[in-house]
Protein backbone atom coordinates (compact mmCIF):
# COMPACT_ATOMS: atom_id res chain seq x y z
CA UNK A 1 0.00 0.00 0.00
CA UNK A 2 0.66 3.53 -0.75
CA UNK A 3 -0.57 6.80 0.93
CA UNK A 4 -1.72 7.25 -2.87
CA UNK A 5 -3.61 3.67 -2.81
CA UNK A 6 -4.23 2.80 0.66
CA UNK A 7 -5.71 -0.78 -0.54
CA UNK A 8 -3.10 -1.58 -3.29
CA UNK A 9 -0.27 -4.29 -3.21
CA UNK A 10 2.99 -3.40 -4.44
CA UNK A 11 4.95 -5.48 -6.64
CA UNK A 12 8.32 -4.90 -8.29
CA UNK A 13 9.81 -7.47 -10.65
CA UNK A 14 13.50 -7.85 -11.11
CA UNK A 15 14.80 -10.33 -13.66
CA UNK A 16 17.91 -10.68 -15.06
CA UNK A 17 18.49 -12.19 -18.55
CA UNK A 18 21.80 -13.39 -20.00
CA UNK A 19 20.74 -12.80 -24.28
CA UNK A 20 23.17 -14.73 -26.51
CA UNK A 21 24.38 -12.37 -29.14
CA UNK A 22 25.13 -15.71 -32.09
CA UNK A 23 27.94 -14.90 -34.58
CA UNK A 24 26.29 -11.99 -37.03
CA UNK A 25 25.49 -10.00 -33.88
CA UNK A 26 28.82 -10.53 -32.14
CA UNK A 27 30.80 -9.84 -35.05
CA UNK A 28 29.36 -6.92 -35.97
CA UNK A 29 29.83 -5.29 -31.78
CA UNK A 30 33.57 -6.47 -32.57
CA UNK A 31 33.91 -4.65 -35.49
CA UNK A 32 32.44 -1.42 -33.97
CA UNK A 33 35.32 -1.62 -31.23
CA UNK A 34 37.63 -0.90 -33.83
CA UNK A 35 35.46 1.45 -35.19
CA UNK A 36 33.91 -0.16 -38.43
CA UNK A 37 29.78 -0.41 -38.95
CA UNK A 38 29.43 -3.48 -41.09
CA UNK A 39 26.04 -4.26 -42.49
CA UNK A 40 25.53 -7.65 -44.33
CA UNK A 41 24.69 -8.23 -47.83
CA UNK A 42 21.24 -10.70 -49.18
CA UNK A 43 22.39 -12.46 -52.30
CA UNK A 44 18.76 -12.51 -53.70
CA UNK A 45 17.61 -8.71 -53.05
CA UNK A 46 21.04 -7.21 -53.20
CA UNK A 47 20.21 -4.82 -50.25
CA UNK A 48 22.94 -4.19 -47.57
CA UNK A 49 20.84 -4.92 -44.85
CA UNK A 50 21.75 -2.83 -40.98
CA UNK A 51 21.61 -3.69 -38.09
CA UNK A 52 23.38 -6.81 -39.81
CA UNK A 53 20.96 -10.36 -39.53
CA UNK A 54 21.95 -13.99 -40.71
CA UNK A 55 19.04 -13.76 -43.16
CA UNK A 56 16.93 -11.12 -45.39
CA UNK A 57 13.30 -11.25 -44.28
CA UNK A 58 11.98 -10.65 -47.61
CA UNK A 59 13.47 -13.31 -49.35
CA UNK A 60 14.35 -15.84 -46.53
CA UNK A 61 17.55 -16.56 -47.81
CA UNK A 62 20.74 -16.40 -45.63
CA UNK A 63 23.40 -13.28 -45.84
CA UNK A 64 26.19 -14.19 -47.16
CA UNK A 65 29.12 -11.30 -46.41
CA UNK A 66 29.89 -8.40 -44.55
CA UNK A 67 29.55 -4.92 -45.99
CA UNK A 68 31.55 -1.99 -44.16
CA UNK A 69 29.40 0.69 -44.75
CA UNK A 70 30.19 4.34 -44.65
CA UNK A 71 30.15 6.95 -41.71
CA UNK A 72 28.31 9.49 -43.46
CA UNK A 73 24.60 9.78 -43.87
CA UNK A 74 21.20 10.90 -43.63
CA UNK A 75 18.54 11.69 -41.27
CA UNK A 76 15.14 9.26 -42.61
CA UNK A 77 13.26 10.00 -39.61
CA UNK A 78 13.42 11.43 -36.33
CA UNK A 79 12.05 12.17 -32.64
CA UNK A 80 12.79 14.34 -29.84
CA UNK A 81 11.88 13.29 -26.42
CA UNK A 82 10.79 15.89 -23.68
CA UNK A 83 8.95 13.79 -21.09
CA UNK A 84 11.20 11.62 -18.84
CA UNK A 85 10.02 7.86 -18.80
CA UNK A 86 11.44 5.27 -16.13
CA UNK A 87 14.23 3.49 -17.03
CA UNK A 88 14.85 5.53 -20.30
CA UNK A 89 17.38 8.43 -20.17
CA UNK A 90 16.35 11.86 -19.06
CA UNK A 91 15.49 14.28 -21.78
CA UNK A 92 15.06 15.93 -23.79
CA UNK A 93 17.61 14.06 -26.56
CA UNK A 94 16.79 12.73 -29.67
CA UNK A 95 16.89 9.30 -31.54
CA UNK A 96 17.12 9.12 -35.23
CA UNK A 97 16.82 6.55 -38.10
CA UNK A 98 19.58 7.25 -40.31
CA UNK A 99 20.89 5.28 -43.53
CA UNK A 100 24.27 5.47 -43.77
CA UNK A 101 26.19 5.23 -47.27
CA UNK A 102 26.21 2.13 -48.93
CA UNK A 103 23.40 1.19 -46.69
CA UNK A 104 19.76 -0.02 -48.20
CA UNK A 105 17.99 0.20 -44.56
CA UNK A 106 18.35 2.49 -41.45
CA UNK A 107 19.56 2.04 -37.86
CA UNK A 108 18.47 4.02 -35.38
CA UNK A 109 21.00 5.95 -32.61
CA UNK A 110 20.88 9.13 -30.73
CA UNK A 111 21.56 12.22 -32.23
CA UNK A 112 23.65 15.00 -30.76
CA UNK A 113 22.57 18.30 -31.68
CA UNK A 114 23.05 21.08 -28.87
CA UNK A 115 20.12 23.49 -28.21
CA UNK A 116 16.97 20.99 -28.49
CA UNK A 117 15.36 23.06 -26.03
CA UNK A 118 12.02 22.73 -26.91
CA UNK A 119 10.12 22.10 -30.05
CA UNK A 120 10.33 25.69 -31.85
CA UNK A 121 14.32 24.44 -31.46
CA UNK A 122 13.54 20.95 -32.93
CA UNK A 123 11.64 22.07 -35.83
CA UNK A 124 14.51 24.53 -36.58
CA UNK A 125 17.58 22.33 -36.42
CA UNK A 126 16.32 18.94 -37.40
CA UNK A 127 15.05 17.74 -40.47
CA UNK A 128 14.24 14.35 -42.73
CA UNK A 129 17.08 14.25 -45.20
CA UNK A 130 19.80 16.02 -43.17
CA UNK A 131 23.15 15.07 -43.05
CA UNK A 132 24.78 13.46 -40.18
CA UNK A 133 28.08 11.29 -39.25
CA UNK A 134 28.78 8.53 -36.86
CA UNK A 135 30.88 9.43 -33.51
CA UNK A 136 32.56 6.89 -31.80
CA UNK A 137 32.27 6.74 -27.82
CA UNK A 138 35.82 7.31 -26.25
CA UNK A 139 37.57 3.54 -26.22
CA UNK A 140 37.19 3.74 -22.19
CA UNK A 141 33.83 4.65 -22.14
CA UNK A 142 32.25 1.99 -24.27
CA UNK A 143 29.71 -0.61 -22.81
CA UNK A 144 29.21 -2.94 -26.09
CA UNK A 145 26.27 -2.18 -26.70
CA UNK A 146 24.58 0.02 -29.85
CA UNK A 147 24.87 3.31 -27.93
CA UNK A 148 28.94 3.08 -28.10
CA UNK A 149 28.21 5.32 -31.56
CA UNK A 150 26.05 8.36 -32.15
CA UNK A 151 25.28 10.80 -34.97
CA UNK A 152 25.74 14.17 -34.84
CA UNK A 153 24.81 16.59 -37.71
CA UNK A 154 27.83 17.09 -40.50
CA UNK A 155 28.53 20.85 -40.69
CA UNK B 1 -18.10 -23.66 -47.12
CA UNK B 2 -18.11 -21.20 -44.02
CA UNK B 3 -20.48 -21.42 -40.97
CA UNK B 4 -22.32 -17.92 -40.78
CA UNK B 5 -21.09 -16.16 -37.48
CA UNK B 6 -22.83 -13.62 -35.91
CA UNK B 7 -22.33 -11.13 -32.43
CA UNK B 8 -24.93 -12.09 -30.45
CA UNK B 9 -24.19 -9.53 -27.25
CA UNK B 10 -21.27 -7.26 -26.25
CA UNK B 11 -20.10 -5.71 -22.37
CA UNK B 12 -17.98 -3.31 -21.70
CA UNK B 13 -16.95 -1.49 -18.15
CA UNK B 14 -15.96 2.35 -18.11
CA UNK B 15 -12.06 3.03 -19.14
CA UNK B 16 -10.39 4.46 -16.51
CA UNK B 17 -6.56 4.74 -14.83
CA UNK B 18 -7.15 2.79 -12.31
CA UNK B 19 -9.83 -0.20 -10.53
CA UNK B 20 -9.50 -0.06 -6.64
CA UNK B 21 -12.94 -1.63 -6.63
CA UNK B 22 -12.19 -4.55 -8.51
CA UNK B 23 -9.43 -7.24 -8.80
CA UNK B 24 -8.42 -8.23 -12.80
CA UNK B 25 -11.34 -11.08 -12.14
CA UNK B 26 -13.71 -9.02 -11.07
CA UNK B 27 -13.48 -6.71 -13.69
CA UNK B 28 -13.47 -9.38 -16.37
CA UNK B 29 -16.35 -10.83 -14.85
CA UNK B 30 -17.89 -7.47 -14.96
CA UNK B 31 -17.84 -7.56 -19.09
CA UNK B 32 -18.63 -11.21 -19.01
CA UNK B 33 -22.06 -10.54 -17.55
CA UNK B 34 -22.75 -7.32 -19.63
CA UNK B 35 -21.75 -9.18 -23.03
CA UNK B 36 -24.10 -11.87 -22.01
CA UNK B 37 -27.28 -10.60 -20.35
CA UNK B 38 -26.93 -8.12 -24.04
CA UNK B 39 -27.01 -11.77 -25.55
CA UNK B 40 -29.60 -13.25 -23.11
CA UNK B 41 -26.98 -16.22 -22.87
CA UNK B 42 -26.14 -17.82 -19.47
CA UNK B 43 -22.23 -18.74 -18.98
CA UNK B 44 -22.97 -22.96 -19.51
CA UNK B 45 -23.93 -21.45 -23.02
CA UNK B 46 -20.06 -20.87 -24.15
CA UNK B 47 -18.85 -23.59 -25.36
CA UNK B 48 -15.02 -22.12 -26.09
CA UNK B 49 -13.38 -18.97 -24.49
CA UNK B 50 -10.54 -17.04 -26.15
CA UNK B 51 -8.37 -14.45 -23.88
CA UNK B 52 -7.09 -11.30 -25.74
CA UNK B 53 -4.11 -10.60 -23.97
CA UNK B 54 -1.39 -8.55 -24.61
CA UNK B 55 2.18 -8.12 -23.27
CA UNK B 56 2.35 -9.52 -19.42
CA UNK B 57 3.85 -6.83 -17.84
CA UNK B 58 1.43 -4.52 -18.64
CA UNK B 59 -1.09 -6.25 -15.95
CA UNK B 60 1.83 -7.53 -13.84
CA UNK B 61 0.64 -11.08 -13.83
CA UNK B 62 2.19 -13.68 -16.01
CA UNK B 63 0.12 -15.97 -17.82
CA UNK B 64 -3.31 -14.46 -15.98
CA UNK B 65 -5.56 -16.74 -18.08
CA UNK B 66 -5.00 -18.53 -15.19
CA UNK B 67 -6.30 -16.15 -13.28
CA UNK B 68 -8.88 -15.08 -15.31
CA UNK B 69 -9.98 -18.70 -15.79
CA UNK B 70 -13.35 -18.82 -13.13
CA UNK B 71 -14.25 -15.40 -14.28
CA UNK B 72 -15.38 -16.63 -17.78
CA UNK B 73 -15.83 -19.97 -17.21
CA UNK B 74 -13.14 -21.64 -18.45
CA UNK B 75 -13.04 -24.25 -15.87
CA UNK B 76 -14.75 -28.11 -16.00
CA UNK B 77 -13.68 -29.16 -19.28
CA UNK B 78 -14.30 -26.04 -21.51
CA UNK B 79 -11.86 -25.40 -24.59
CA UNK B 80 -10.00 -22.10 -23.63
CA UNK B 81 -6.96 -20.19 -25.96
CA UNK B 82 -5.13 -17.31 -25.46
CA UNK B 83 -4.13 -14.50 -28.60
CA UNK B 84 -1.74 -12.30 -28.43
CA UNK B 85 -0.86 -9.68 -31.55
CA UNK B 86 0.08 -6.30 -29.16
CA UNK B 87 -2.65 -4.18 -30.39
CA UNK B 88 -4.09 -5.78 -32.60
CA UNK B 89 -4.63 -8.54 -29.92
CA UNK B 90 -8.39 -7.55 -29.45
CA UNK B 91 -9.66 -8.25 -33.32
CA UNK B 92 -7.28 -10.84 -33.49
CA UNK B 93 -9.13 -13.04 -30.53
CA UNK B 94 -12.51 -12.21 -32.60
CA UNK B 95 -11.12 -14.05 -35.31
CA UNK B 96 -9.97 -16.81 -33.62
CA UNK B 97 -13.54 -16.72 -32.37
CA UNK B 98 -15.03 -16.33 -35.68
CA UNK B 99 -12.91 -19.21 -37.50
CA UNK B 100 -13.93 -21.10 -33.98
CA UNK B 101 -17.52 -21.20 -35.46
CA UNK B 102 -16.93 -21.16 -38.93
CA UNK B 103 -15.21 -23.65 -38.81
CA UNK B 104 -18.39 -25.81 -37.24
CA UNK B 105 -15.69 -26.44 -34.25
CA UNK B 106 -18.04 -24.52 -31.61
CA UNK B 107 -21.67 -22.64 -31.87
CA UNK B 108 -21.11 -19.79 -29.24
CA UNK B 109 -17.83 -18.40 -28.09
CA UNK B 110 -16.66 -15.83 -25.33
CA UNK B 111 -14.36 -13.49 -26.49
CA UNK B 112 -12.87 -11.40 -23.54
CA UNK B 113 -10.09 -9.10 -22.26
CA UNK B 114 -9.48 -7.22 -19.40
CA UNK B 115 -6.41 -4.65 -18.73
CA UNK B 116 -5.08 -2.72 -16.09
CA UNK B 117 -2.60 -0.74 -18.00
CA UNK B 118 -2.80 2.57 -15.24
CA UNK B 119 -1.51 0.21 -12.79
CA UNK B 120 2.32 0.05 -13.38
CA UNK B 121 2.08 3.30 -14.46
CA UNK B 122 5.11 2.53 -16.72
CA UNK B 123 3.49 1.48 -20.03
CA UNK B 124 6.13 3.18 -22.08
CA UNK B 125 9.36 1.72 -19.97
CA UNK B 126 7.13 -2.05 -20.86
CA UNK B 127 6.90 -1.17 -24.52
CA UNK B 128 10.43 -0.40 -24.92
CA UNK B 129 11.11 -4.06 -24.06
CA UNK B 130 8.70 -5.14 -27.64
CA UNK B 131 12.46 -4.20 -29.23
CA UNK B 132 15.52 -6.46 -29.67
CA UNK B 133 18.20 -7.05 -26.82
CA UNK B 134 20.81 -6.56 -29.94
CA UNK B 135 20.59 -3.23 -31.34
CA UNK B 136 17.54 -1.35 -30.48
CA UNK B 137 16.52 -2.08 -26.95
CA UNK B 138 19.03 0.12 -25.66
CA UNK B 139 17.68 3.11 -27.82
CA UNK B 140 14.63 4.68 -25.84
CA UNK B 141 12.48 3.11 -28.42
CA UNK B 142 8.42 2.79 -27.27
CA UNK B 143 5.41 2.79 -29.17
CA UNK B 144 5.65 6.99 -28.41
CA UNK B 145 8.57 7.76 -29.95
CA UNK B 146 8.54 4.72 -32.82
CA UNK B 147 4.63 6.47 -33.74
CA UNK B 148 6.56 9.86 -33.40
CA UNK B 149 8.88 8.49 -36.29
CA UNK B 150 5.77 7.67 -38.11
CA UNK B 151 3.83 11.53 -37.91
CA UNK B 152 7.56 12.96 -39.43
CA UNK B 153 7.41 10.57 -42.10
CA UNK B 154 3.76 11.53 -42.73
CA UNK B 155 4.69 14.90 -42.54
CA UNK B 156 7.37 14.72 -45.02
CA UNK B 157 5.51 12.83 -47.52
CA UNK B 158 2.14 14.44 -47.48
CA UNK B 159 2.69 18.16 -45.72
CA UNK B 160 0.20 17.47 -43.19
CA UNK B 161 1.55 19.58 -39.89
CA UNK B 162 0.92 19.80 -36.10
CA UNK B 163 -2.29 21.30 -36.20
CA UNK B 164 -3.32 18.93 -38.24
CA UNK B 165 -3.03 16.41 -35.59
CA UNK B 166 -4.50 18.48 -33.53
CA UNK B 167 -7.41 18.94 -35.54
CA UNK B 168 -7.72 15.52 -35.28
CA UNK B 169 -7.49 15.38 -31.58
CA UNK B 170 -10.26 17.54 -30.61
CA UNK B 171 -12.53 15.85 -33.14
CA UNK B 172 -11.87 12.58 -30.91
CA UNK B 173 -12.32 14.07 -27.32
CA UNK B 174 -15.62 15.69 -28.87
CA UNK B 175 -17.09 12.54 -29.48
CA UNK B 176 -15.77 10.73 -26.47
CA UNK B 177 -17.99 13.09 -24.65
CA UNK B 178 -21.25 11.05 -25.94
CA UNK B 179 -19.66 7.45 -24.88
CA UNK B 180 -20.05 6.58 -21.05
CA UNK B 181 -17.44 4.06 -21.46
CA UNK B 182 -14.47 7.04 -22.80
CA UNK B 183 -11.82 7.16 -20.28
CA UNK B 184 -11.20 11.23 -21.50
CA UNK B 185 -14.16 13.09 -21.45
CA UNK B 186 -12.80 16.47 -21.81
CA UNK B 187 -13.54 19.05 -24.06
CA UNK B 188 -10.36 20.45 -25.86
CA UNK B 189 -9.57 23.18 -28.40
CA UNK B 190 -6.89 23.39 -31.29
CA UNK B 191 -4.97 26.13 -29.52
CA UNK B 192 -4.97 23.67 -26.21
CA UNK B 193 -3.52 20.62 -27.99
CA UNK B 194 -0.95 22.57 -29.69
CA UNK B 195 0.14 23.89 -26.47
CA UNK B 196 -0.24 21.10 -24.35
CA UNK B 197 3.05 19.40 -23.15
CA UNK B 198 5.54 18.13 -25.82
CA UNK B 199 6.32 14.21 -25.85
CA UNK B 200 8.25 12.89 -28.56
CA UNK B 201 8.04 15.40 -30.94
CA UNK B 202 5.74 15.78 -32.84
CA UNK B 203 3.35 14.59 -30.17
CA UNK B 204 1.90 16.14 -27.24
CA UNK B 205 0.29 15.06 -24.30
CA UNK B 206 -3.33 15.86 -26.20
CA UNK B 207 -2.43 14.07 -29.31
CA UNK B 208 -1.94 11.07 -27.00
CA UNK B 209 -3.65 8.00 -25.44
CA UNK B 210 -4.27 7.23 -22.34
CA UNK B 211 -2.97 4.62 -20.08
CA UNK B 212 -6.38 2.56 -19.51
CA UNK B 213 -7.98 -0.03 -17.68
CA UNK B 214 -10.95 -2.12 -18.47
CA UNK B 215 -12.56 -4.97 -19.58
CA UNK B 216 -14.42 -5.75 -22.72
CA UNK B 217 -16.10 -9.33 -24.06
CA UNK B 218 -17.80 -10.46 -27.12
CA UNK B 219 -20.54 -13.29 -27.39
CA UNK B 220 -20.01 -14.83 -31.25
CA UNK B 221 -22.74 -17.43 -32.02
CA UNK B 222 -23.40 -19.32 -35.26
CA UNK B 223 -26.43 -18.73 -37.81
CA UNK B 224 -28.92 -21.23 -35.98
CA UNK B 225 -28.67 -19.89 -32.63
CA UNK B 226 -28.56 -16.48 -33.23
CA UNK B 227 -32.32 -16.77 -34.76
CA UNK B 228 -33.77 -17.37 -31.62
CA UNK B 229 -31.41 -14.96 -29.90
CA UNK B 230 -31.60 -11.72 -31.56
CA UNK B 231 -33.86 -10.33 -34.42
CA UNK B 232 -30.95 -7.78 -35.20
CA UNK B 233 -27.63 -9.37 -35.16
CA UNK B 234 -24.33 -7.75 -36.79
CA UNK B 235 -23.12 -10.65 -38.56
CA UNK B 236 -19.64 -10.65 -39.48
CA UNK B 237 -18.98 -10.93 -42.92
CA UNK B 238 -14.89 -9.94 -43.71
CA UNK B 239 -11.99 -10.24 -42.37
CA UNK B 240 -8.46 -9.54 -42.84
CA UNK B 241 -4.82 -10.20 -40.84
CA UNK B 242 -1.37 -8.53 -42.25
CA UNK B 243 1.98 -8.45 -40.89
CA UNK B 244 4.79 -6.34 -41.89
CA UNK B 245 8.44 -5.98 -41.26
CA UNK B 246 10.20 -6.14 -37.98
CA UNK B 247 12.73 -3.60 -38.88
CA UNK B 248 11.53 0.16 -38.57
CA UNK B 249 14.56 1.15 -40.24
CA UNK B 250 13.43 -1.53 -43.55
CA UNK B 251 10.76 1.20 -44.05
CA UNK B 252 12.84 3.58 -45.22
CA UNK B 253 15.17 4.32 -48.00
CA UNK B 254 14.54 3.73 -52.23
CA UNK B 255 14.33 0.00 -51.20
CA UNK B 256 11.99 -0.06 -49.08
CA UNK B 257 8.06 -1.88 -49.43
CA UNK B 258 6.45 0.03 -47.00
CA UNK B 259 7.75 4.04 -45.69
CA UNK B 260 7.21 4.27 -42.17
CA UNK B 261 4.41 7.23 -43.24
CA UNK B 262 2.07 4.19 -44.59
CA UNK B 263 1.39 1.03 -43.66
CA UNK B 264 0.90 -1.20 -47.03
CA UNK B 265 -0.12 -4.17 -44.85
CA UNK B 266 -2.40 -2.25 -43.04
CA UNK B 267 -4.42 -1.47 -46.34
CA UNK B 268 -3.96 -5.20 -48.04
CA UNK B 269 -5.60 -6.46 -44.21
CA UNK B 270 -8.56 -4.50 -45.30
CA UNK B 271 -8.82 -5.00 -48.97
CA UNK B 272 -8.96 -8.82 -48.11
CA UNK B 273 -11.59 -7.81 -45.42
CA UNK B 274 -13.05 -5.77 -48.29
CA UNK B 275 -13.02 -8.83 -50.90
CA UNK B 276 -14.37 -11.09 -48.40
CA UNK B 277 -17.17 -9.25 -47.63
CA UNK B 278 -17.97 -8.36 -51.10
CA UNK B 279 -17.75 -4.80 -50.36
CA UNK B 280 -16.12 -1.51 -50.84
CA UNK B 281 -14.71 1.72 -48.80
CA UNK B 282 -18.14 2.97 -50.24
CA UNK B 283 -20.32 0.84 -48.55
CA UNK B 284 -18.89 1.44 -45.03
CA UNK B 285 -21.40 3.79 -43.07
CA UNK B 286 -18.92 4.14 -39.78
CA UNK B 287 -15.31 2.84 -39.21
CA UNK B 288 -13.71 2.59 -35.68
CA UNK B 289 -9.85 2.70 -36.40
CA UNK B 290 -7.37 1.85 -33.90
CA UNK B 291 -5.49 4.85 -34.14
CA UNK B 292 -4.16 5.80 -30.62
CA UNK B 293 -2.03 8.54 -31.42
CA UNK B 294 -3.78 11.82 -33.48
CA UNK B 295 -1.24 11.33 -36.26
CA UNK B 296 -2.08 7.84 -36.48
CA UNK B 297 -5.67 8.32 -38.05
CA UNK B 298 -4.34 10.20 -40.66
CA UNK B 299 -2.95 7.46 -41.89
CA UNK B 300 -5.06 5.02 -41.41
CA UNK B 301 -7.85 6.64 -42.95
CA UNK B 302 -6.54 6.69 -45.95
CA UNK B 303 -5.40 3.18 -45.74
CA UNK B 304 -8.98 2.23 -45.12
CA UNK B 305 -9.74 3.78 -48.38
CA UNK B 306 -11.97 6.64 -47.35
CA UNK B 307 -9.70 9.50 -48.72
CA UNK B 308 -6.68 10.79 -49.92
CA UNK B 309 -3.62 10.57 -47.45
CA UNK B 310 -3.35 14.53 -49.45
CA UNK B 311 -6.78 15.24 -48.28
CA UNK B 312 -7.39 13.28 -45.27
CA UNK B 313 -6.10 16.26 -43.07
CA UNK B 314 -8.51 18.90 -44.89
CA UNK B 315 -11.54 16.97 -44.88
CA UNK B 316 -10.69 16.30 -41.57
CA UNK B 317 -10.96 19.85 -40.32
CA UNK B 318 -14.42 20.32 -43.04
CA UNK B 319 -16.16 17.64 -40.56
CA UNK B 320 -16.14 14.52 -43.54
CA UNK B 321 -15.41 11.98 -40.50
CA UNK B 322 -17.55 13.50 -37.74
CA UNK B 323 -20.79 11.79 -35.95
CA UNK B 324 -22.66 13.80 -38.56
CA UNK B 325 -20.11 13.73 -41.38
CA UNK B 326 -20.23 11.82 -44.75
CA UNK B 327 -18.10 9.07 -43.36
CA UNK B 328 -18.06 9.24 -39.06
CA UNK B 329 -15.05 7.72 -37.69
CA UNK B 330 -14.21 6.86 -34.25
CA UNK B 331 -17.50 7.64 -32.63
CA UNK B 332 -16.90 6.41 -29.79
CA UNK B 333 -14.02 8.86 -29.33
CA UNK B 334 -11.49 5.84 -30.13
CA UNK B 335 -8.40 4.82 -29.49
CA UNK B 336 -7.32 8.28 -28.60
CA UNK B 337 -9.64 8.77 -25.57
CA UNK B 338 -9.42 5.08 -24.20
CA UNK B 339 -6.69 2.55 -24.26
CA UNK B 340 -6.93 -0.57 -22.35
CA UNK B 341 -4.30 -1.95 -24.97
CA UNK B 342 -5.20 -5.63 -24.96
CA UNK B 343 -8.36 -4.49 -24.82
CA UNK B 344 -8.71 -1.81 -27.79
CA UNK B 345 -8.66 -3.52 -30.77
CA UNK B 346 -11.85 -6.06 -29.37
CA UNK B 347 -13.78 -2.37 -28.49
CA UNK B 348 -12.86 -1.41 -32.03
CA UNK B 349 -15.38 -4.91 -32.57
CA UNK B 350 -17.94 -3.96 -30.09
CA UNK B 351 -18.56 -0.52 -31.21
CA UNK B 352 -18.56 -1.69 -34.88
CA UNK B 353 -20.78 -4.22 -34.02
CA UNK B 354 -23.19 -2.09 -31.71
CA UNK B 355 -23.35 -0.19 -34.61
CA UNK B 356 -24.64 -1.97 -36.68
CA UNK B 357 -27.24 -3.42 -34.21
CA UNK B 358 -28.24 -0.32 -33.45
CA UNK B 359 -26.89 -0.33 -29.99
CA UNK B 360 -24.14 2.66 -30.04
CA UNK B 361 -26.48 4.94 -27.70
CA UNK B 362 -25.55 8.46 -27.96
CA UNK B 363 -22.85 7.90 -30.91
CA UNK B 364 -25.21 5.99 -32.85
CA UNK B 365 -24.74 6.57 -36.66
CA UNK B 366 -27.85 6.49 -38.61
CA UNK B 367 -28.81 3.58 -41.43
CA UNK B 368 -25.16 1.55 -40.89
CA UNK B 369 -25.24 -1.30 -42.66
CA UNK B 370 -21.59 -2.25 -42.69
CA UNK B 371 -18.79 -0.79 -40.37
CA UNK B 372 -15.22 -1.64 -40.14
CA UNK B 373 -12.84 -1.87 -37.60
CA UNK B 374 -9.14 -2.37 -37.40
CA UNK B 375 -6.35 -3.17 -34.86
CA UNK B 376 -2.36 -2.54 -35.26
CA UNK B 377 -0.03 -4.35 -33.08
CA UNK B 378 3.51 -4.22 -32.48
CA UNK B 379 6.01 -1.42 -34.25
CA UNK B 380 3.26 -0.72 -36.91
CA UNK B 381 3.81 -4.98 -37.76
CA UNK B 382 0.61 -6.58 -36.97
CA UNK B 383 -2.61 -5.33 -38.72
CA UNK B 384 -6.14 -7.20 -38.18
CA UNK B 385 -9.23 -5.97 -39.98
CA UNK B 386 -13.12 -6.71 -39.63
CA UNK B 387 -16.25 -6.04 -41.22
CA UNK B 388 -19.33 -6.35 -39.54
CA UNK B 389 -22.88 -6.46 -41.38
CA UNK B 390 -26.37 -6.08 -41.40
CA UNK B 391 -26.71 -9.38 -42.86
CA UNK B 392 -25.04 -12.89 -43.10
CA UNK B 393 -22.18 -13.24 -45.86
CA UNK B 394 -23.82 -13.96 -48.75
CA UNK B 395 -23.66 -18.28 -49.88
CA UNK B 396 -22.21 -18.66 -45.93
CA UNK B 397 -24.04 -21.31 -44.24
CA UNK B 398 -26.81 -20.28 -41.75
CA UNK B 399 -27.03 -23.59 -39.41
Amino acid sequence: MTAEHPNAVIEHWDIIYTHDKGPIVTEFYERLAENKILGRHCPKCGRVLLPPRAFCDRDFADTDKWVEVGQKGVIETFTVVFQKFRGLPDPPYCIAYVRLDGADTSILNFVRVPGLVDAEAVRHKLKVGQKVKVVFAPKGERTGRITDFWFEPEV
Amino acid sequence: MARAVAVAGTGQTKYKSRYPELTQPDLLRTAIRRALEDARLTLDDIDAVVYAMAPDALTGVMHAERWLADASGAIDGKPVIRINTGGATGLSAVQAGYDHIASGAFDTVLICAAERTGESGDAQSILNRIWDPMFERALPLNTITMLAMQAVCFFQKYGTTEEDMAHVSVKRHKAALKNPYAHIQQDVTVEEVLRSRMIAYPIKLLDSCPSSSGAAAMVLTNGETIKRLNERPAWITGLGCAAETYWMGDRTGPKAEAYHADSPALAQSIQTSYAMAGLAAKDMQVAELYAPFSNIELHVIPEAGFASPYEVARRMREGAFDLDGEMPINPSGGVLCSNPIAATALIRGIEAANQVMGRAGDHQVKGVRNALATGIGGDHQFFASMIFSDRPRAGDDLS
